[in-house]
């Protein structure tokens, strides 16, 4: 294949589109409630374009973006696991009890809070896959049940099981981690490259974990036999079937294997700044991330971009307060972003499939 | 004729609907549960489906014109958010009006991504729902900051909508002449069986606010308009082959917008509900994923108005009962047990082993959990809709069937 500027300015024009249709739908709502735009953008881009902030927003990105990978592996393989958002939740709970429990030197306590973390979230996805494979039962809906079921069942092993009583509160909380399962910060690091050290700053260091995966999704998905059977059942089904591959076996792997993602989706949080799982911990995480894994188009790179872009908004529209601005805009701006990215994808899709037929056409007449 | 050994569509629900009612007795006797019929369930069940009805015959007009809509989880939320502040201003029925035009409004952002821009439908639904709970709670605030509302996750009270009940039967006022109510007296006389029986038809049929009357009627009339006339034809002919339908010369497009803008309608009409109806005023999270369980009591319900309706009914039942008496849920547990045992030992005369030891094992579990637990904890009992919703979904669902092309874009002249 050549390379072609027109081909690159095409696949960047639908960001573009959807970024600048988002400042147009962001712009509006904050005119019809009399505030002014400019001063709004001004003063989230000076708020959130200092060090504390991009740390803040970076910690918030891998969360997302790990989940957004676990979505991403179902999208591959042509389903959808809404429920991240429970196998995050149940995989963060057991981590954090069985994590506090067990005896182990540093590296290893890690390691295992990791699998435990995986274990659970792939376990509670396991039921959606084998109702999907055996049943025939749309892992859409049932996800989406068994994120419900999640939030009970957290709540009520959280508040009978799990909880240990601190004196002075009333947080229903796990009991904190030991040294040895805590994630050192990057902050030392980062200090050694000239970053100076910020007030409740610091960037957990899951980031490397986030981004060792973001690399191992794109080998796994790109590069690997299992890769491949994976997308050609999700792209075709039929053909996959034809050409040797056990949809069926791939669709519950794709499953599990999320579900696995999804529950370390919470740990840059646990073994990063809170040490325990709380009643609120890290809601919405799993919807989010649906989110970012449709803007960034599954693809490693795209998503990051999406996640920090994500965090970004959520970390700098809180300066919003100041001037009387609902804090909720940055749901607005990600919103219409997603939407509008997600429209000018296909429209630019659709573009160069015309583009495609004029050129054979062409090609057919000379 | 019909098949031998098979009953009519009308008289065997009327023996399913019986058959229920007396197994749900015969557990009421054994374990002393008595809210399993009491009129009060029947009432909350029948009040918590009707949001559940209304979510899935949404889902049903947008599938059926070949539109997968997970979206209407947002368009609920833009209806219920509508009631309360339109409701609060206008009263209720101005209430409902808004509620149903704003889900339409999410339901046209729906159909102009994934009809006119052909993006894919769950994609196009997820970020509607995403900017349905954000734009709500954005504007909200704005009008907490203003003082016109109590909070930014609260709307001013919305005034009662009236209520009747039929007449004879279950009380009612009616031109000033307030009826008997001869199924009440039936029901407190606890004549095994007939008793549970009127209890439960009281609560069905009493004190019935016009807008339920409304959104059951809708039922029969979402049949009707989709199965009796040429509107419903060329509408579910969109969602099975719109290539077809397009040779035959109807304008596909045009349909799937009016299946979406209906479905939308059917949407903002349940959240409206919600807000004024089941509460009196509008409350951040009041959806609380009732547009999910609407799709899933109309996969449940086969795409098909009737089918759908008894899934909601289900799903209301079990809700009422977590709400009402957790003692009951108990009891349920057993019915599960049964439920489950059945199903496995059908796949195990099948020969589908696993299932059936999958199925045993999950019985196990539920009896158990029967026998080990004299109450069930709080946060346990939230869960049983969603579990009966899994439950059902999984023992009914390979013989269910929907519309052949809901779902996939389509694109005049088979255009990818």
């Amino acid at each position: 294949m050549r390379f072609k500027p027109g081909k690159i300015a095409l696949s960047i024009a639908a960001p573009v589109f959807a970024a600048i249709f988002s400042l147009v739908v962001s712009s509006a709502s904050l005119l019809a409630t009399n505030k002014s735009p400019r001063e709004a953008f001004a003063l989230m881009w000076e708020f959130g374009s200092g060090a504390g902030s991009l740390m803040e927003a970076v910690n918030l990105a891998t969360s997302y973006y790990i989940a957004a990978i676990a979505i991403a592996l179902t999208f591959r393989a042509g389903l959808f696991n809404i429920g991240v958002e429970g196998q995050l939740r149940l995989g963060s709970l057991f981590a954090a009890y069985f994590g506090a429990m067990i005896v182990l030197p540093p590296v290893l306590h890690i390691l295992a809070i990791f699998l435990i973390a995986m274990f659970i979230g792939g376990l509670w996805a396991s039921i959606a896959a084998y109702m999907k494979v055996k049943r025939g039962v749309s892992e859409v809906i049932s996800t989406i049940m068994l994120n419900s079921v999640a939030g009970g069942l957290s709540a009520y092993l959280l508040s009978k099981h799990f909880m240990v009583k601190v004196e002075g509160s009333n947080d229903l909380s796990t009991k904190p981690l030991p040294a040895s399962g805590q994630f050192p910060d990057l902050m030392p690091v980062l200090k050694k490259l000239g970053v100076e050290e910020q007030p409740g700053g610091g960037v957990y260091g899951m980031l490397i974990i986030a981004i060792i995966l973001g690399i191992a999704f794109w080998f796994v998905v790109n590069r690997t036999r299992f890769g491949f059977e994976l997308r050609s059942s999700g792209m075709n089904p039929i053909a996959a079937r034809v050409s040797g591959v056990n949809s069926k076996k791939m669709t519950f792997v794709a499953l599990v294997a999320s579900g696995a993602i999804a529950g370390l989706a919470g740990l840059p949080t646990l073994l990063g700044e809170t040490h325990s799982y709380t009643l609120g911990f890290r809601g919405g995480v799993g919807f989010t991330a649906i989110a970012i894994a449709l803007l960034g188009r599954n693809s490693a790179v795209g998503m990051a971009i999406s996640a920090l872009l994500f965090g970004f908004l959520e970390v700098a529209s809180r300066t919003l307060e100041l001037i009387d601005i609902a804090p909720e805009t940055y749901v607005i701006m990600q919103g219409s972003i997603l939407l509008s990215a997600v429209i000018a994808y296909e429209v630019v899709r659709r573009y160069q499939l015309t583009l495609q037929s004029q050129a054979l056409a062409k090609a057919g007449d000379k | 004729m019909l098949e031998k050994g098979k009953l009519s569509g009308m008289r065997r629900t009327i023996i399913i609907f019986f058959g229920i009612i007396a197994i749900l007795s015969i557990i009421r006797i054994a374990t002393g549960a008595s809210d399993l019929t009491s009129v009060g369930t029947a009432q909350a069940a029948l009040l918590l489906s009707v949001p559940i009805v209304l979510a899935a015959l949404c889902g049903l007009f947008a599938e059926r014109a070949g539109v997968v809509n997970i979206g209407l989880e947002g368009m609920m939320i833009m209806g219920a958010w509508a009631g309360g502040f339109m409701g609060s201003k206008h009263g209720p029925w101005v209430g409902l009006l808004a509620a149903i035009f704003f889900g339409a409004v999410g339901a046209l952002v729906h159909a102009i991504a994934t009809i006119t821009f052909g993006v894919d439908h769950v994609v196009s639904g997820v970020a509607i729902n995403i900017i349905a709970a954000g734009l709500v709670r954005y504007i909200s605030t704005i009008l907490a900051q203003g003082g016109s509302w109590p909070g930014p996750s609260q709307s001013p009270d919305v005034e009662p909508i009236g209520q009747n009940g039929l007449p004879i039967l279950s009380g009612g006022k009616y031109f000033g002449w307030q009826s008997p109510d001869i199924l009440n007296s039936i029901g407190e006389k606890n004549w095994f069986l007939i008793s549970d029986i009127s209890r439960v038809l009281r609560g069905l049929t009493g004190e019935l606010s016009y807008v339920t009357m409304i959104a059951v009627a809708l039922v029969p009339i979402s049949y009707f308009i989709l199965w009796k006339t040429s509107f419903g034809l060329r509408l579910r002919s969109t969602g099975e082959s719109p290539i077809a339908a397009e040779s035959l010369g109807v304008n596909v497009y045009v349909m799937k917008y009016w299946g979406v803008l209906l479905s939308g309608g059917f949407a903002g009409l349940g959240g409206g509900f919600l807000a004024i109806v089941a509460a009196n005023h509008y409350q951040e999270n009041q959806i609380g994923g009732r547009g999910y369980i609407g799709l899933a009591a109309m996969l449940f319900g086969n795409w098909r108005p009737g089918g759908l309706f008894a899934g909601a009914a289900l799903f209301g039942f079990a809700d009422a009962l977590q709400l009402r008496d957790s003692a009951a849920i108990h009891a349920l547990l057993l019915l599960i047990v049964a439920f489950l045992l059945f199903a496995s030992w059908r796949s195990f005369k099948k020969g589908q082993r696993i299932a059936a030891l999958v199925a045993l094992a999950v019985a196990a579990f539920f009896a158990w959990f029967f026998i080990a637990f004299e109450e069930l904890p709080g946060q346990l009992v939230t869960m049983t809709p969603y579990l009966a919703t899994l439950i059902v979904l999984s023992l009914a669902s390979q013989r269910l069937r929907g519309p052949a092309a809901a779902g996939f874009p389509y694109r005049r002249g088979g255009l990818k």
